[in-house]
């Protein structure tokens, strides 16, 4: 039984076959209707979210399962003090596959020792988020058509940003990626994810505090949000949340095919005034979030389409 | 200079990082041994310039390799009749558990008490040990 806790966890291999599997179920989504019939999936969100809990219980759905779970700590054990283990010992009697979100970091992995099911990680705290990875992943390959030859620029937060490192470690692993780090001094990305995957990969890289200036360069924009939540200090939030924002001004200066990613919800990084542009894929991308957890979720239960 | 007679039977702990001996000291929970301890702190050494030594009379039961994890730099002399017998480095164990604690407030060692503490070797060279759950390296000090 395999759990999807990091991004690594899956091989280069696996992840085309995931891929090409959300791919299959884009053309042809009603093929795939009833493949998990009599399946449960639990999702244990120990924080709120809505975006990824509700694609993970849209992706069960379209594939006919069923499935139950909580939103947030307060209206689970966990407010009488429960442990990941026990929560996850007793959920594995209840469902076939979970998906957790916790605050701390690590808690799918301890969830992941006790558990009988399949355990994804739908995030915990600032470290990990391989289905939005994937999600990611999923989005530059339909829209761009590959997943190497590409510069890709990651900008706001790359401090706390999981979405941020954990598209760094899967995009590493394709040929001739090279990276622009946008963000302010605050907030630049971890020195050991630079030493430990950028350096360790031979990984091109630059790291820029303007905006428009590395614009021209992109073939990706990876935007990210400022998140309150993952500061201890109010002054810091408010002096950095708006640092970085893309506009139709900057938008000027990038390549007609780049495309703007953003793992939402956005509060004001990306303008509104430039939803209507066809670079913006966005909202795209979010729709591509439910096609590759269900195509993440028949490998882990091991479905087969008849 | 400070002289501290040499030992007969024991273990010399040598090349200590400055300040890091009386972590060792309480690591290894020499207060409770029944032998003599000297913990010299500030010495003069020439690859160094400064090092904290410590000096164990008449035992040899002490897990080496885990000192490795603590500093990385220290070797171990087992001294027999008044002479070395041996200069050991210590190996750096690929996993460590309850050795060494995360201190990150956002990982789920933070709330779960019930939860072993377990770091695995990242990096042999610097000796970087990450906590399995947050993948927070260990930071000595």
């Amino acid at each position: 039984m395999k759990h999807i806790i990091s991004p690594l966890d899956l091989s280069v291999s696996e992840l085309d076959e995931i891929l090409d599997l959300a791919e299959n179920i884009i053309q042809d989504p009603k093929k795939y209707a009833n493949v998990c019939h009599g399946k449960k999936l639990a999702t244990l969100f120990y924080e709120p979210s809505t975006r990824t809990r509700l694609s993970f219980e849209a992706a069960m759905l379209n594939l006919g399962g069923s499935v139950l779970g909580f939103s947030s700590a307060d209206s689970s054990s966990a407010a009488k003090g429960e442990s990941v283990a026990d929560t996850i010992r007793v959920i594995s009697g209840y469902a076939d596959i979970c998906a957790m979100r916790h605050p701390k970091e690590g808690a799918p992995l301890v969830a992941s020792k006790y558990s009988s099911i399949p355990v994804i990680n739908a995030g915990d705290g600032g470290h990990n988020h391989p289905t939005q990875t994937l999600t990611d992943l999923l989005t530059i390959k339909q829209l761009k058509g590959r997943l190497n030859n590409l510069t890709v620029g990651l900008c706001g937060d790359l401090k706390f940003g999981r979405t941020v490192h954990s598209l760094i470690n899967a995009l590493v692993r394709y040929e001739n990626i090279s990276f622009v780090l946008i963000s302010p001094e605050e907030l630049r990305l971890p020195t050991y994810i630079r030493e430990e995957v950028l350096d360790a990969n031979h990984i091109t890289y630059k790291e820029v505090n303007v905006l428009e200036e590395v614009l021209p360069e992109l073939d990706i924009l990876y935007m990210t949000r400022v998140q309150k939540e993952r500061f201890f200090n109010e002054e810091d939030y408010i002096r950095l949340k708006d640092s970085f924002i893309l506009d139709k001004k900057k938008m000027e200066y990038a390549k007609p095919d780049m495309l703007v990613l953003h793992p939402l919800p956005r509060v004001n990084e990306i303008s509104t005034e430039i939803d209507g542009d066809p670079r913006a894929v966005y909202f795209k991308q979010a729709k591509f979030g439910v096609y590759v957890r269900m195509a993440l979720m028949m490998k882990l239960l091991e479905v087969e389409v008849c | 200079m400070l002289n501290i007679g040499g030992l007969t039977q024991g273990i010399v702990i040598d090349h200590i990082a400055v300040g890091g001996a009386m972590k060792i000291y309480e690591y290894l929970n020499l207060d409770d041994m029944d032998c003599s301890v000297a913990i010299i702190k500030n010495a003069r050494s020439n690859k160094m310039g400064r090092k904290d030594i410590i000096k164990i009379e008449n035992s040899f039961d002490i897990d080496i390799d885990v000192l490795g994890v603590l500093d990385h730099n220290i070797t171990i002399n087992i001294i027999e009749d008044g002479v070395i017998k041996e200069k050991r480095n210590p190996k750096l164990p690929e996993k460590v558990t309850n050795i060494l604690k995360c201190k990150n407030p956002r990982c789920i060692t933070s709330i779960e008490q019930e939860l072993k503490h377990v770091f695995k070797l990242t990096d042999r060279e610097k000796g970087v040990y990450r906590c399995i759950y947050c993948e927070q390296a260990f930071k000595k000090n």
